[in-house]
């Protein structure tokens, strides 16, 4: 009877995720079709734009130069077994512009953000303020979830370019200011390695994309919620293991497809 | 509806975070060096490329003067088919060399354009006769040892 029990409950784990996979799925379409208040009425978008990406900005700035830092420290520890210290600029700024300024600002934006949108949600529902949405003919898709989603996604990508743009100085702050490289190789073979399009475009495009995974999933998971104090704790956690493991994942193929050996 | 001190605040993070991106297009990237004026196409067959790739650079006398737009294998003599986009600003004589040569002992390969004599011009969509294949470095080893074993006999 034991097996019979555990293939029910593996059964009902399976079923369960397929159904919650669905109403996401819903959920983000029901999303984008009422997203149109949030740019006709832009107020609320820029409030959440505020409360997401002007409130990220100071882990963002930290993180990324101290990011930048540490490039510079270890790829010049790398680079100077080779004699190639020159190439300092190339690698800070490649591995920034590419890989660790849209993943790691993700991360920090979704444990910083998204962890608030779900509490902030989820709360929502807890205490019955999107059923009273409801009673008033409100729509509370188009009132309260589709402005952070768009204030979520417009502020991840200029999150990124300012991380990646600090990274770069932090990289030039230890490389060259305090180590010594010299400062026109530095720029230069940055400036010949890092293509507009192929490097700093795709890293947008990367930065918008988990814009995307990581407000879907903290909105979701806040929506789904259950009303309860354990609920809303449950779902707040949930967003942070699942956003970071789609960025994670997202990343890897999205790099495939962007630079696949070329 | 008016103006609130979260828009001010909305309104720096936005021109910082396209400040940012500007920065990374002109200081980091290349956008400020990549000139996409005016260019004609040039077009020449080498029996061997080596590692050239599309968007290498073109120089003469070590000027950046053009890149390298599409690398193709021409199946009607098996030679590779390169095609040049070259700065108007600059014009080759006809009997003008090109070289595929390496930036340094392992760097990327770019073009090297020697200029001829010849008092005629290179029009756009022309071939560049006198071509020179990259040096494979295993095949110059290979060569060297042989040579070496030869000369020990």
């Amino acid at each position: 009877m034991a097996i019979v029990s555990s293939l029910r409950g593996i059964g009902s784990r399976v079923v369960n995720g397929v159904w919650r996979i669905g109403y996401a799925t819903r959920f983000f379409l029901m999303t984008l079709l009422y997203s149109g208040a949030s740019f006709r009425r832009f107020h609320l978008t820029v409030k959440e734009m505020f409360s997401s990406g002007v409130m990220s900005l100071i882990i963002i700035l930290v993180a990324g130069m101290f990011v930048g830092m540490v490039l510079g420290l270890q790829g010049y520890e790398t680079l100077k077994r080779y004699g190639s210290e020159s190439a300092l600029g190339t690698l800070v700024a490649l591995s920034l512009v590419r890989e660790l300024g849209p993943v790691l600002a993700a991360l920090l934006f979704a444990s910083r953000a998204g962890s608030a949108m779900t509490a902030e949600i989820g709360l929502m529902k807890a205490t019955e303020q999107i059923s009273a949405m409801e009673m008033m003919a409100v729509n509370p898709i188009a009132r309260v979830i589709a402005p952070r989603f768009w204030g979520g996604v417009i502020s991840l990508p200029l999150l990124t370019a300012m991380f990646s743009s600090l990274g770069v100085f932090g990289g030039y702050v230890v490389g060259v200011v305090l180590i010594g490289v010299d400062e026109g190789s530095f720029w230069s073979q940055m400036q010949a390695a890092v293509d507009f399009q192929h490097d700093v475009l795709n890293g947008v495009i990367k930065s918008f994309v988990f814009g995307v995974a990581v407000t879907v999933i903290a909105l979701f998971e806040g929506y789904d919620a259950p009303p309860t104090a354990e609920g809303v704790s449950g779902a707040t956690t949930r967003t942070v293991v699942q956003s970071s493991l789609a960025i994670l994942i997202l990343d890897f193929i999205l790099t495939a497809f962007m630079f696949r050996g070329d | 509806m008016e103006r609130t001190t979260l828009d001010l605040w909305v309104g720096m993070f936005v021109v910082a975070g396209i400040g940012a991106l500007v920065v990374l297009a002109m200081k980091v990237g290349n956008l400020s060096t990549y000139n996409v004026s005016d260019t004609y196409q040039l077009q020449a067959y080498f029996s061997n490329i080596g590692g050239l790739k599309p968007k290498a650079s073109i120089k003469s006398a070590g000027v950046l003067v053009g890149r390298v737009t599409e690398i193709n294998l021409d199946t009607e003599r098996y030679e590779a088919r390169v095609v040049m986009s070259i700065d108007k600003r600059y014009q080759f004589p006809r009997d003008t060399f090109a070289n595929i040569l390496t930036s340094g002992l392992l760097g990327e390969q770019y073009i090297g354009l020697s200029p001829g004599g010849d008092s005629e011009m290179l029009k756009g969509g022309e071939v560049i006769k006198k071509t020179q294949s990259a040096v494979v470095l295993e095949d110059l080893i290979g060569k060297f040892l042989y040579n070496k074993a030869e000369g020990s006999k």
